[in-house]
Order: structure tokens, then sequence, then C-alpha cells
């Protein structure tokens, strides 16, 4: 089959992406662009009824309140969204007084949002032990599926192939995410965790179908004594990625719906996962499979070397 | 046969059933919703406070002062006070949650939690829960006791009040319950006081040995009266009088009753989120669930043709009971919650597409339609297994550990798999196999094959 045949080719685009998504992550500084449920912070956001007023008046009036760097940014039609270290019943008041000047531009709060940095410091706790439980618990997962598949390559060799294909799809759409966030000023947030980690969950799964049908097809070929790999992972992918790339569409279907006609606050998250979704589905037929090929002719190589010797 | 065509028929019933369950529980679809019955009035969807607006509130309780093995006690104290207290100011629906410290969940404080729906303004939300009454009960300062005296600018000697009184152990922490009295003669509104055992016993013995002087009543600080004592009181009731208004009164007498906080506390975290914001979010999330499912069911028929079609049928029901689902347990729906229900839509219809591409592998190799779905049925199931495992670990890992805001999503993303995994299953089997009656044809072949194949 054609991607068997040109394993090196897909296996070196799929390097090549987690190579820029890394870099993306360092160059555009994905640790600094972590929003105020983790760094702890305050984010008021205002309509105005009338027009908005100027940016620049109201900067300096908000200076004048002595909040430490008060980010003033445009939103929607009269809005402004203004980001400021947490604040205090008090300090809110008097920001809305100053935004409003003295209320003599009538606003509406739409929002009010002041975290205190113990609470980000506990979500960052959080974070990390979530995506240390739920990598476990997957790994843990996929060696229990693959236990019985022993021949020709043996199961933990499946075990650290899935492993490496849910990095890649975790990669990508953080290094999507980076340039997002470089270019429209995203935050990473809770939101951004939960998208990562359901992003393992879904991606394994489609692999899983893949390499389930590998699993059935050596079974079948055992019985009839006469296993040839990459032809057998050759045919099962052939038989199967029509289903693995129909069930991730109907996900990635539902996603853009999200993304296009739901809620603001959870556009960026559908965009993420139907980004992992997209990878997810990409690397298990372009990845997961020639992995599969060429550890095993790698495995067949250094027999054959050993055999010489 | 027959047996499962009844079947098929009782399953749309029970769709239908829901379905009628659903709109008319809802106020904006039932448009004669004020005289629907209490079950229907009761079971709308409940909103977060992201979609219907209002404050969440997060506190941090100080219980260093609490010996460890009370903790749990006094938060449980602390939340039932505090419930009381936003319960007294009308708030519909609050709710006040403890989250407990320790390493597993991730926090080193015990925190608590209060979510208000419906009330924006986040100055009278803090007001309401950070308001303490302490009610004091002091007595003369024995004579020769050394008083200060602070002579003003303007010459006038000023007696402190407060050196006149010592304070006894006797408090509003000892309080059974307060009453809103009037005054037989004057009408007056006066508060009744009854204390409960050791508040009575304290009561007691304050009276007894201050016959004939006066015990003053503080609140928040400040005596409001100072009666003479006449007798001994040992039945544990005692009375307020100051120059209360009505209103004044009464309000004291709900703050009295709601008691004090346990353990001080202090506001770590505020979030108020604006009606329109929030209505707003709730008609996009709408809009999403219903474009998202009618490009599924587009998808389906489209591609599947028969199949798809029951699959879309199945669909409808996965759908109304998952809703149904959200409304009787009930799930309060964020933003994110109403994501993970969207999501689960389209996981829902992988076990079909599962099932159906092996169906149409099992036909090509030359079995009959009947033939081609049992054995889909029953090959497939494997892969939906093993597919669906891991959705639902990461659903309930993150349900267990995350933040309220993660298992909003979690819970209704998890749900939905487990459901549809069912519903999948089980009802569109029932479907397909309800329909036999197809045959052999060339049409019933098409019919059951997917894709741009013939």
């Amino acid at each position: 089959m054609f991607i068997i045949k040109n394993k090196k080719i897909f296996i070196s685009i799929s390097i090549a992406l987690v190579v820029l998504s890394i870099i993306s992550m360092f160059v555009f500084k994905i640790n600094k662009r972590l929003g105020i449920d983790f760094t702890g912070g305050a984010l008021t956001e205002v309509a105005y009824k009338d027009a908005r007023p100027v940016q620049a008046d109201l900067n300096t009036s908000l200076q004048a309140l002595n909040l430490g760097s008060v980010l003033l940014q445009p939103a929607g039609e009269t809005s402004y969204i203004v980001k400021s270290r947490d604040l205090t019943e008090t300090e809110h008041a008097l920001l809305l007084k100053a935004l409003s000047n003295d209320g003599k531009n009538v606003l509406t709060e739409t929002s009010f949002n002041s975290i205190g940095p113990s609470i980000g410091q506990e979500l960052k706790f959080k974070a990390l032990l979530l995506i240390v439980l739920i990598s476990l618990a997957i790994i843990l997962f996929i060696a229990f599926a693959f236990r019985k598949v022993s021949k020709p390559v043996s199961s933990w060799k499946y075990g650290i192939i899935v492993v490496l294909t849910l990095l890649h799809d975790v990669a990508i759409p953080i290094g999507i995410f980076t340039i997002l966030s470089h270019f429209y000023g995203v935050e990473v947030d809770a939101l951004f965790v939960v998208a990562v980690l359901t992003i393992l969950g879904l991606s394994v799964s489609d692999t899983i179908v893949i390499f389930d049908r590998i699993r059935e097809n050596l079974r079948n070929q055992a019985m009839i004594n006469k296993i040839n790999f990459s032809e057998t992972v050759g045919k099962s992918l052939e038989q199967s990625y029509v289903r693995s790339i129909c069930t991730s569409l109907t996900v990635i279907l539902v996603l853009l719906s999200l993304f296009f006609f739901g809620p603001v606050s959870t556009k960026y998250f559908a965009l993420m996962l139907t980004a992992g979704m997209f990878f997810g589905t990409y690397s298990s037929i372009f990845l997961a499979s020639p992995l599969l090929v060429w550890v095993e002719e790698m495995q067949t190589k250094n027999k054959e070397n050993k055999k010489k010797k | 046969m027959w047996k499962k065509r009844i079947l098929a028929i009782v399953i749309v019933l029970i769709g239908v059933g829901l379905a009628f369950f659903v709109v008319k529980s809802e106020y904006k679809l039932n448009k004669n919703f004020g005289n629907a019955s209490s079950f229907l009035q009761n079971h709308q969807f409940r909103l977060g406070l992201d979609l219907s607006g209002g404050s969440h509130l997060i506190y941090k309780a100080d219980v260093s002062a609490v010996p460890a093995g009370q903790v749990s006690d006094s938060m449980n104290a602390l939340r039932d006070v505090i419930e009381r207290r936003v319960n007294l100011f009308g708030v519909s629906e609050p709710v006040v949650q403890i989250q407990e410290g320790g390493f597993i969940s991730g926090n080193s404080d015990e925190k608590l939690i209060v979510d208000l729906p419906g009330v924006t303004d986040v100055k009278k939300a803090e007001d309401m829960i950070g308001q303490t009454p302490l009610l004091e009960f002091k007595v003369e300062a024995p004579k020769g006791t050394p008083q200060q005296v602070k002579v003003g600018p303007d010459g006038k000697v000023n007696l402190d009040a407060s050196q006149q009184y010592v304070s006894t152990e006797l408090t509003g922490r000892y309080l059974k319950k307060a009453t809103l009295e009037f005054d037989q003669n004057t009408r007056e509104p006066k508060v009744g006081l009854q204390f409960d055992d050791t508040g009575t016993k304290l009561f007691d013995q304050i009276t007894k040995d201050n016959v004939g002087k006066t015990v003053a009543i503080y609140l928040d600080g400040a005596p409001i009266s100072a009666p003479v004592v006449r007798e001994e009181i040992p039945s544990g009731t005692a009375e307020i009088s100051g120059n209360f208004t009505p209103t004044e009164a009464k309000q004291l007498v709900g703050r009295l009753n709601s008691g004090a906080l346990p353990v001080p506390i202090t506001l770590l975290s505020t979030q108020t989120i604006g009606a329109i914001l929030g209505n707003n979010a709730v008609h996009a999330g709408v809009k999403a669930s219903i474009i998202g499912f009618l490009i599924i069911a587009l998808f389906l028929i489209l591609w599947y043709r028969l199949p798809g079609l029951i699959a879309v049928l199945a669909l409808c029901i996965y759908v109304l009971v998952i809703l149904t689902l959200f409304k009787l347990m009930p799930v309060t729906l964020t933003a994110a919650g109403m994501a993970g229900f969207i999501i689960s839509i389209g996981i829902a219809v992988d076990a079909n597409v599962l099932i159906f591409e092996r169906v149409k592998e099992e036909l090509r190799s030359g079995r009959t339609i009947s033939d081609a779905v049992a054995t889909g049925f029953s090959r497939a199931w494997f892969s939906i297994r093993d597919s669906n495992i891991s959705s639902i670990i990461t659903a309930i890992i993150l349900f267990w550990f995350g933040t309220s805001l993660i298992k909003g999503f979690a819970l209704t993303l998890g749900m939905g798999v487990l459901v549809s995994m069912l519903s999948a299953i089980t009802i569109t089997r029932i479907f397909l196999y309800t329909i036999e009656f197809v045959g052999e044809g060339k049409v019933a072949r098409f019919l059951f094959s997917s894709g741009i194949s013939k």
C-alpha cells in the first residue's frame, strides 16, 4: 500500500511538524501566555451604552489608580476588556468609576473575574496532576489492550508507538495554539489543559481502531502460518482507514459547528480539539502504522545482522 | 420478529414521551408553562453561572485555630451558616460547597465556594456573606477597676463606655433562636432571644450574680441596650429592646438566626457574569448543538443511506435520553458542559460508523444482509469498547480531580460516551432487525452499502 511503501516520507513529515511546533512553543514563548486562571489577576469587561471613550484618555485615568500595570483592550463594538492584578472589592469599584469617568459614560459591566494568586497556583498543580494521571492511565490501558499481541512485534512496542503518536497529536495543536496566541492574544487557560487532555483520550481511540484490525488480521494469518508483516499492516490500513476517518469526521463536524456558532468562551477550545482530532486521525493512519512496519523491519535487519556475524 | 417490531415501536414511543417531557418542562418552549404540573416546572435545565449570569465567589477559611479533628465539622457549620445567610437574601438556588484541603485534591487550604445565580453586584454579594452579627452579653465591671478618662479637645470628660463592662462567656454562639416580638404596651418592636442549654446555664449564672445591676447587650461591638436585672432568669430567655424600626428588628432577627461564622473567611477570587453575556452563550450553545446535530444527520444519511437513517433515529433518542438525564439528575450546564454534550453527539455516532463499516465489509464478502448485520454488530463491539474506554478514562480523571469548570465538561462528555455506547448499539440493532423485510434485491443492497460505491 502507498502509505507503507512511502513510510519514510510520512514519518519525516510528522517529525517536521512536531519539530516546527516545538520551535514555535519556544519562539512565541508559550510559558509567557498563561491566563489569569494560572497566574492570578483580574479581568473586567465593560460595555458602553454609547460609543466607548478614547483608549488614551482611559489609560491616563487608570494609571492614576495605582493598580500596577493595567492593560486595556478594545472588544466588540463598544466594549473594553481590562486586565490587571487581582482586585479587592474597593479597587474594583474604583476601576469601574474610572472607566465610567465618574458616571459620565454610562456602562454596564458584562463580566468581572478576579482570581487570587493562590487559586492560580492550585490550578497549575491540578493541571500537572491531571496530565500525569491521564497519561499514566492511557499507557496502562494500551498495555492492557495489546497484551495478547506478541508476534512479530511485541506488545510493549505497540504501546510505545501509541504514546509517540499521542505526543505528536498533542504537540501539533499546541504549536498551532502558540501561533494563535502570538497573533490573536489567546491565553493558556483551564480549558486549554482540558483540550489537551481530551485530545489524548480521543486520539488514542483512533489509533486503537487501526491497531485492533492489525491484531485481528495477524491472528487470522498466524493460523495459516504465513506472516508478511508490512503487507498485513497495509491491508489492515486499507480496510480501516475509511472508518477511522469517518469516526473522526463526525466529531470534527460537531466541533466546527461549536467553533463557528458556539459560545465565545469555548471557541478556541473547539479549535484546539478540531486540530487534535485532525492530527489524531492523520497520525493513526500516516504515522502509527508506518512506524510499526519500520520497527518490524529494523528488528528483522538486526536479526539478520546477528546471523551473519 | 414481531417481538422486535413491538420493541422498536415501544422505543419510539418512549422517545416521543421523553421529547414531550424535555419540551414541556422548559419555560421558553412551553407556552402554557405557568399551568404545567409542578413536576414539569421543577425540571427546567439547570444553568451554571456562566450561562445564567451571577457571581461565583471562592473563600478561604482560616482553620488554623481549629483542632485537626474538628476541621470538617467546623467547615460544615460554616457552610450551613453561609447557606442560611444567602437564603435570607432571597437568592434563588444558591450553591454553597466545601472544597476540602489535602494533597490529593491539590488544595492547600480549606475553601468555600459560593455560587449566587442572578446576583451580579459583587459588593452586595460579598456583604450578604461577610456580615457577622456579633452578639455579646457583658456585665458591669467590678468596682475599683481603674477607668481611663479621656479629656476631649473641647474640654469635656468622656467616660469610655466599653470599660464599664467586661465580657462574659455568653455570646450569640449559644443562641438557639431569635424571634420578632412587639411590646404589648408601646407596640415597639423588640427581639426575643432563646438560648440553648449551655447558654441558658450561662445566662442563669450571669443574672444570678448581677441582680440589681445592668447587663449590657452588644451587637457588632456596639451596646444596644443595658437592662437592669431584677431577678435570676433560669428559663434562658431574654429580650433586646433598642429603638428598632420594625425592619431593623426583622433584619436583626434574621441575622441572629443565621448565626455567627465559626471560622474567619477571606475572599480569594470572584467571578461575575452579566445576564446578557450568559444569555448569548446559551443561544450560541443551542445553535451550535442544533447545527452540529443536523450536519451529523445529513452526513449519516448521505453516507450510510438506510442504516444511516436509522442511526439518525437512534441519535435522536440518544439526545433525548441525555437531555432528560440532564434535567432529572440534575446536571448544572455550563458553557464547557454544553461543549462536552455537543462533542458527545459526534462521538455517539462513532459506534454506528464502526458497525456500518463492518456490515458493509461483511456484505462484500458475500453474506446475506441479515447475516452481515448480525456479524457486523458482534465484530464491531470490541473496537467500540476499546475506542470508548480511553475517552471514559479521561472523563473520569478530569471529573475526579478537576476544578468546577473542568468537572462540568468531564461530566457531560463522560455521560455522553457511556449512554451513547448503549444507545448506538442496542437501539440501532433493534431498528435494523425490524426492517429486514427489505429483502435481498439490488435496491436493498444499495440501501445497506455506503459511501460513493454502488
